[in-house]
C-alpha cells in the first residue's frame, strides 16, 4: 500500500510540474503586454520599463518561472496587475464560494445518481429502468447554464422562492450561504447526476455478468442480496473515476454558472482578469483548478486501492 | 433497442436538414432588425417569435445550427485525426516508451478542466469559432486516443494479429488493416458521443461571449441575449434551449442506438 | 430413496428449444456424470436443477429433490434451497470468487446465510472448512483474496463454499477444465473423497471420457438437448448401445496413421535460448525483478521429423514458442533455421520467416471477422517476394482449400460461416499455402470437441503423407501428443527436463515431473478388456 501510495504521489508531482510549465508558457505566448495594457497607448517608454521592472516583468523567463512556482509553494501567487493586492487573497476570498458551490453540487449529484443507478441496474429492461434511462437521457442533454436560467425563472421571478442571483456570504450563516448556492448548486448537480447514474448503471451490470455474481447466487443469496454484498463494491471502481473527473468538471464548470447567477468565485474572477489581461491571476487560478483536479485524481487512485485489494500489492 | 436508433437518426437528421435548409431558405433574413416587432411571442408571422431587436428567431435558430454543427463536426475531425493514430500507435508499442509517452500526455491533458482551457485558449487568442473549434478539439484528442488504445489493445491479444505478424507484416501494416476496421464501429460510437459533447461546448462558450462572433448567429449568444429579458421573453431561452436539448439528445441516443446495434459490449468513454 | 429425480425435463430460451426429454436420477452418495460434446446442454441441465436459468427461459416437467419439485418452488425457497441442500462448483476457479473479499469471508457468507450463527462462529466453521478442503489456515489464513491464490487453490475455495453446509446434493460444472492436469487430479481426488465423507450425491458434468470412466457410478450422455444413453459406469464401457456413444469414446483414444518419419539433416536448432520478463519492482528504489520464462532451452528439430512439446500452463512453452517463430527477441542464446537465425539485428528475418507457419489454438479468435476465406489463408504470401497474383492465386488457393478437406468454393465465405472444426481447417490452409518448411501447431486442437479433435488430427497425418510436413506440436494432452508426434520434449519451468522417443518417454518416463504428468492425465480404460469382462 505505501509502494502505492508513493508511486501515485510520484506521478502527481511529476503531473504538476508539467501542468505548470504549460500554462506558465501559453500565458507567455499570449499576445499584449500587461505594463503597456496598464498604462495605456499613450506611456512614454521609460515608464513603461520602470513598471515591467516592478512587476518583474524584464527577467528571463526561467527566472520568472521558478519565481511563480517558488512562491506558489509557500503560498505567495504574486501581486495582481491591475489591483496591486496578493493574488492568494483575491483567490482565497472567491474560493470560499466556488469550493462549496463544487462541494454541495457533488454531494446533490452523488445522492440523486446512486440510488437512480442502482435503482435502473436492479430493474434492468422493466418500465422502471426505462424510465430513469429516458430521464437521464434528458439530463445529459441539458446545458447547465439553460438549465440554471429556467430554475431562475421558475423558483427565483416567479415563485420569489430564491433570490435571482448574487451571494449573501457566509456571515448572514451557514443555512442562508447554502440557500443562496442552491439553484446554483441544482443546475450544476442535475446534468451530471444523469451521467453518474448512467456510469453506476452500466457498470453495475457489467458487474452481474460477472462469474462471481452467479457464485453468489448459488450460495443462496437473492439478486438483491448478491447485487448490494458483491455488486455494488465492484462496480464502484469505475464509478469513482467518473466521480473524481465531475469534481473537476463542477469546480471549472461553476464558472458559467457563476456568470449566470453573479455569484462572485474564482469564474467570475477569471473573466474578469483575462478582460483587464491580468495574466498573473488567469494563471494562478488556472495552476490552482489544475491543482485541484489532480490531487482529487490522486485521491481516486488511493480510493480504489482501499476498494480494490488487488490494487493495494501490483504496481 | 433499434427504438433508440431510430428516435436518434430522426432529431440528428431534423437538425441537420434544418441547418441545410438555412442555407437556400429561412423564414426571414436571420440578420435583418424589426424594431417595431421586438419581443414578440410566437405568432402567425414569425413562427417562433423574435427578439429583443425584432430578428426571427425560427431563422436565427436553424443558422445557429450550421455554427454548431460545424464547431462540433470539425472538433471531433481533429479528435480523430491525431487521437485515433496516437492510439494505435500507442497499442502498437504497447509498454515502451512511446506508448508511455503517449498515454501520460493524454492523462496530463485530462488533468486540466477543459472548459477553463477552452475559456482560456478563446481569452487570450481572441473569441472565434476557429479557435472555439481547436479549444473543443484539443480535449478530443486524448479521448479518442484513449478508446482507440483499449480496442486495439485487445485487438493485439487475438490470434489473427499474431497471424499477421508470423505473416511478416509490420506494425504500422498491421494497425491499419486488421485493428482499424475492427475497431471502427467503436470510434463511430464514440464520435457520437463528442459530436454531441462539442454541440454542448460550443454553446457554452458562445453563451460568455467566447464562441463565434456576431453577426454570425449561435445558440449559444442567443441564450445569453435571453438572460436579462426571460421573464418578459421565455420564448428567447426555450426556443435556442430545446434547440440544444434536441440535437444532444438525438446525437445520444444515436450513439447508444448504433452501439446496441453493433455490438452492446463495446467499450465506450462517457464522461 | 432416490435424492433426486430429474423427470421429463424440458427447457426452451425464446424459439430455441434447449433441452428435451431429460430423465434420470441420482442417490445419495451416488456420482452421475452427464458427458456430451458442446451444445448438448448439460450444463444447461445443471442450472435448471439450481435454478439460475435466464430469465427468458422456459422449463417443463419435473425436478424433484427429495421429492419437491424445484421448478414450483417460489424464488424465495430456492435461495434457501442453494448453499445449504444443492451447493455448486464452477470451471471459472479465476473468476468464480468475488475479487475485493476475502476468501474467509466469502465461504464464512454462506454458513451465515444459512445457520443461525454468529459472526465469530460463521468464521470459525469457514475456517474448518477451508482446512478440510485443503487449504490449513496456518499457509492460507482465511483473510487471504483471491488474487493471492493459484487457480487449484481458488478452485478449493470455490468446492468449500459450496460444502460449508454439507449439502446432500453438490453439481460440479467442468470443475476442472481450466486446470492444469497434476492440479486436476487432486481436485477430483478432493471432490471424491467429500462424496464419500459426507455421503453426498454428485453431479458432475464434463466432457472428458476418461474421467468420466474412473470417477462416475452413472453416466448420462447427452447430445443436442438430449439424453442419448445412460446406464451405470460398467454396463456403459462394457456395452455402449447408441452409435454416438461408441463414437465418442473412440474419438476421444482416436490414434492416427502417421507415416514414418524421413528425416534428414536439422532444420530447426534452439541454442540455450533464454527469456525473461521484467517483474514490478517491490518498492521505489528496488532493483529490477525479472521472471525467467524460458531458461536456457535447446534442442533441434530435423527435416520431417514430428516433434512433440508438452508441459503444464506457464512452463514457458507459448514464451518458447513466440521465440522460435520470430516474434519476440530472445535474451540469450539462438534460434536457427537452415542454419539462420530467425531475429537477427533486433529485426526478424524475412527470409527465414517464410519459411515457418503457426495454427494456433482458438479457432474463433485466428481469423479477422471482416475477410474472406480466401484473403484470409492468402495472408502469408506477404512474405514472398512475388506472391502468386490473378489466377495463379486462384487455383493455389483451391488446391490447398481441397487438401485440408474444404472445397474452393469456400474461398469466398467469411469465418463465421464455419463451425470451429472448419476453421481449424481454413487455418492449416494458411499455414500451408506457402510450404514452409515448419509448421508450428501451438495446442491447435485443444479447443475442440472430440470428434472433431479426431477429423483434425486425421488430416495432419493425411497431409503428412501428402506433403512430409515437419513440425512442433505443442499440446498440454499427452494422448494426442502420442499419436501425432515421433519425439517429445518434456518443459517444466522453463527447462526441458525430459525429451525422447514419444513412445518411450510416455511408457517409461525417467524424469519424476514426466511421471506425475503421466500418472495425474485420467486415463480411458481399455474397452475392449470391458466387453470381454462383459461377454464371459
Amino acid at each position: 500500500m505505501l509502494r502505492y501510495t508513493l508511486k501515485r504521489l510520484a506521478s502527481l508531482v511529476v503531473s504538476l510540474a508539467i501542468a505548470s510549465l504549460v500554462i506558465f508558457f501559453v500565458i507567455e505566448i499570449a499576445p499584449g503586454d500587461p505594463a503597456s495594457l496598464m498604462l495605456g497607448i499613450n506611456a512614454q517608454p521609460d515608464t513603461l520599463a520602470a513598471l515591467r521592472a516592478e512587476l518583474g516583468l524584464d527577467a528571463p523567463k526561467w527566472q520568472r518561472y521558478l519565481e511563480w512556482v517558488g512562491g506558489m509553494l509557500v503560498g505567495d501567487f504574486g501581486t495582481s496587475y491591475q489591483y496591486r493586492t496578493p493574488v492568494a487573497e483575491m483567490i482565497a476570498d472567491r474560493l470560499w464560494v466556488s469550493l462549496p458551490l463544487a462541494l454541495y453540487a457533488l454531494t446533490l449529484s452523488t445522492l440523486i445518481a446512486f440510488p437512480a443507478g442502482i435503482y435502473a441496474a436492479a430493474r434492468r429492461g422493466r418500465p422502471g429502468d426505462v424510465a430513469v434511462m429516458g430521464a437521464t437521457q434528458l439530463g445529459v442533454a441539458v446545458p447547465n447554464f439553460w438549465f440554471a436560467m429556467m430554475l431562475v425563472l421558475i423558483f427565483a421571478i416567479n415563485l420569489r422562492w430564491f433570490s435571482a442571483g448574487g451571494f449573501v456570504g457566509w456571515d448572514k450563516g451557514l443555512f442562508a450561504g447554502l440557500w443562496s448556492l442552491t439553484l446554483p448548486a441544482i443546475a450544476l448537480a442535475l446534468p451530471q447526476a444523469a451521467i453518474l447514474a448512467r456510469v453506476m448503471r452500466s457498470a453495475l451490470l457489467d458487474v452481474l455478468d460477472e462469474d462471481y455474481m452467479r457464485t453468489a447466487r448459488a450460495k443462496g443469496l437473492t439478486a438483491g442480496q448478491a447485487l448490494w454484498r458483491h455488486g455494488l463494491r465492484n462496480a464502484l471502481i469505475p464509478v469513482l473515476t467518473i466521480l473524481g473527473l465531475q469534481f473537476a468538471f463542477l469546480l471549472a464548470g461553476g464558472i458559467i454558472i457563476e456568470q449566470v447567477f453573479y455569484l462572485p468565485g474564482l469564474g467570475r474572477l477569471i473573466f474578469q482578469s483575462i478582460s483587464a489581461r491580468d495574466l498573473i491571476v488567469v494563471e494562478s487560478v488556472t495552476m490552482l483548478l489544475v491543482f485541484a483536479v489532480i490531487v482529487v485524481n490522486f485521491a481516486v487512485d488511493l480510493a480504489y486501492a482501499a476498494v480494490d485489494p488487488r490494487l493495494r500489492q501490483r504496481t | 433497442m433499434t427504438r433508440n436508433l431510430i428516435l436518434g437518426a430522426t432529431l440528428s437528421s431534423l437538425v441537420v436538414l434544418a441547418a441545410l435548409l438555412s442555407f437556400v431558405w429561412t423564414p426571414f433574413d436571420h440578420a435583418s432588425l424589426n424594431i417595431p416587432a421586438k419581443l414578440m411571442p410566437p405568432n402567425a408571422t414569425n413562427w417562433l417569435g423574435t427578439d429583443q431587436i425584432g430578428r426571427d428567431i425560427l431563422s436565427m435558430v436553424m443558422v445557429g445550427a450550421r455554427t454548431s454543427i460545424a464547431v462540433a463536426f470539425v472538433a471531433v475531425g481533429i479528435g480523430i485525426g491525431l487521437g485515433v493514430p496516437l492510439g494505435l500507435w500507442a497499442a502498437a508499442k504497447k509498454g515502451g516508451w512511446t506508448d508511455e509517452i503517449i498515454m501520460r500526455g493524454n492523462d496530463l491533458i485530462f488533468a486540466f478542466p477543459s472548459l477553463v482551457i477552452a475559456i482560456l485558449i478563446t481569452a487570450i487568442f481572441g473569441a472565434g469559432a476557429i479557435n472555439a473549434i481547436i479549444a473543443i478539439g484539443i480535449f478530443n484528442i486524448p479521448v479518442f486516443a484513449r478508446v482507440t488504445r483499449g480496442g486495439a489493445l485487445s485487438l493485439w491479444e487475438r490470434e489473427f494479429i499474431l497471424a499477421a505478424r508470423v505473416a511478416g507484416k509490420g506494425k504500422a501494416h498491421i494497425s491499419i488493416e486488421h485493428v482499424l476496421p475492427n475497431i471502427a464501429n467503436l470510434l463511430i460510437v464514440q464520435a457520437t458521443i463528442q459530436f454531441s459533447l462539442g454541440i454542448l461546448a460550443e454553446a457554452a462558450l458562445s453563451y460568455v461571449g467566447l464562441g463565434a462572433q456576431p453577426p454570425t448567429p449561435s445558440w449559444g449568444r442567443m441564450l445569453a441575449d435571453a438572460q436579462t429579458l426571460v421573464s418578459l421573453a421565455p420564448h428567447m431561452a426555450l426556443v435556442p434551449g430545446c434547440a440544444i436539448i434536441i440535437t444532444v439528445l438525438g446525437l445520444n441516443l444515436l450513439g447508444d442506438g448504433l452501439r446496441d446495434w453493433f455490438d452492446p459490449k463495446l467499450r465506450v468513454a462517457r464522461v | 430413496m432416490t435424492l433426486l429425480s430429474i423427470r421429463q425435463l424440458g427447457l426452451s430460451i425464446g424459439q430455441k428449444s434447449i433441452l428435451r426429454d431429460v430423465s434420470f436420477d441420482i442417490g445419495p452418495g451416488q456420482i452421475v456424470a452427464i458427458t456430451g460434446e458442446s451444445g448438448s446442454g448439460k450444463s444447461m441441465t445443471a442450472f435448471s436443477i439450481m435454478g439460475l436459468l435466464p430469465k427468458t427461459a422456459a422449463a417443463a416437467g419435473q425436478i424433484l429433490l427429495n421429492g419437491i419439485d424445484v421448478l414450483s418452488l417460489p424464488e424465495a425457497e430456492m435461495c434457501n434451497l442453494r448453499g445449504d441442500e444443492i451447493g455448486m462448483v464452477f470451471q471459472e476457479p479465476m473468476t468464480a470468487l468475488n475479487p475485493v473479499h476475502t476468501i474467509g469471508r466469502q465461504v464464512a457468507e454462506t454458513i451465515r446465510l444459512h445457520r443461525s450463527v454468529t459472526r465469530a462462529e460463521a468464521n470459525q466453521i469457514a475456517a474448518k472448512t477451508l482446512e478440510r478442503v485443503g487449504l490449513p489456515p496456518d499457509q492460507f489464513p482465511p483473510g487471504r483474496y483471491p488474487h493471492e491464490l493459484s487457480g487449484g487453490q481458488r478452485q478449493r475455495v470455490v468446492i468449500a463454499m459450496a460444502i460449508a453446509c454439507q449439502p446432500r446434493l453438490l453439481i460440479a460444472d467442468e470443475p476442472t477444465t481450466a486446470l492444469d492436469v497434476t492440479t486436476q487430479a487432486k481436485i477430483i481426488d478432493l471432490l471424491r473423497q467429500l462424496v464419500r465423507e459426507d455421503g453426498m450425491g454428485l453431479l458432475m458434468i464434463t466432457h472428458d471420457l476418461a474421467l468420466v470412466a474412473g470417477l462416475a457410478d452413472r453416466v448420462v450422455v447427452m447430445r443436442t438437448g438430449e439424453v442419448i444413453e445412460q446406464n451405470s459406469t460398467t454396463e456403459l464401457l462394457s456395452n455402449m448401445r447408441h452409435p454416438y456413444t461408441r463414437m465418442l469414446f473412440e474419438a476421444s483414444t482416436h490414434t492416427v496413421n502417421l507415416p514414418a518419419a524421413n528425416t534428414t539433416r536439422p532444420l530447426l536448432e534452439v541454442q540455450n535460448v533464454k527469456r525473461t520478463y521484467a517483474l514490478p519492482r517491490t518498492h521505489l528504489f528496488a532493483a529490477a525483478r525479472t521472471f525467467e520464462a524460458v531458461r536456457g532451452v535447446s534442442f533441434a528439430i530435423r527435416e520431417g521429423e514430428r516433434l512433440g512439446l508438452v508441459g503444464e500452463s506457464g512452463c514457458g512453452k507459448s514464451t518458447l514458442t513466440r521465440a522460435i517463430l520470430g516474434l519476440d527477441a530472445v535474451k540469450g542464446g539462438s534460434i536457427l533455421l537452415n542454419g539462420e537465425p530467425v531475429f537477427s539485428d533486433g529485426k526478424p528475418n524475412l527470409d527465414v520467416r517464410r519459411k515457418m507457419q503457426v495454427v494456433f489454438q482458438d479457432p474463433y479468435g485466428s481469423f479477422n471477422p471482416r475477410h474472406t476465406v480466401s484473403r484470409l489463408v492468402t495472408e502469408p504470401f506477404h512474405l514472398l517476394e512475388d506472391p502468386p497474383k490473378g489466377t495463379d492465386r486462384k487455383v493455389i488457393v483451391a488446391e490447398i482449400l481441397t487438401a485440408v478437406g474444404l472445397s474452393p468454393g469456400d474461398a469466398n465465405k467469411y469465418p463465421h460461416q464455419f463451425s470451429g472444426g472448419q476453421r481449424q481447417r481454413i487455418a492449416i490452409a494458411r499455414a500451408l499455402i506457402i510450404r514452409p518448411k515448419l509448421v508450428i501447431f501451438d495446442e491447435a486442437v485443444s479447443a475442440l470437441d472430440v470428434s472433431v479433435r479426431a477429423q483434425i488430427l486425421d488430416l495432419i497425418a493425411d497431409l503428412c503423407r501428402q506433403y512430409g510436413l515437419t513440425y512442433l506440436f505443442i499440446s498440454h494432452d499427452l494422448h494426442v501428443v502420442r499419436t501425432v508426434t515421433d519425439r517429445v520434449l518434456v518443459m517444466q519451468a522453463g527447462q526441458i527436463v525430459e525429451q525422447g522417443d514419444t513412445e518411450k518417454v510416455l511408457s517409461d518416463p525417467q524424469h519424476s515431473y514426466t511421471r506425475a504428468l503421466i500418472d495425474a492425465a485420467p486415463r480411458m480404460p481399455d474397452l475392449d478388456a470391458y466387453r470381454k469382462d462383459a461377454a464371459q
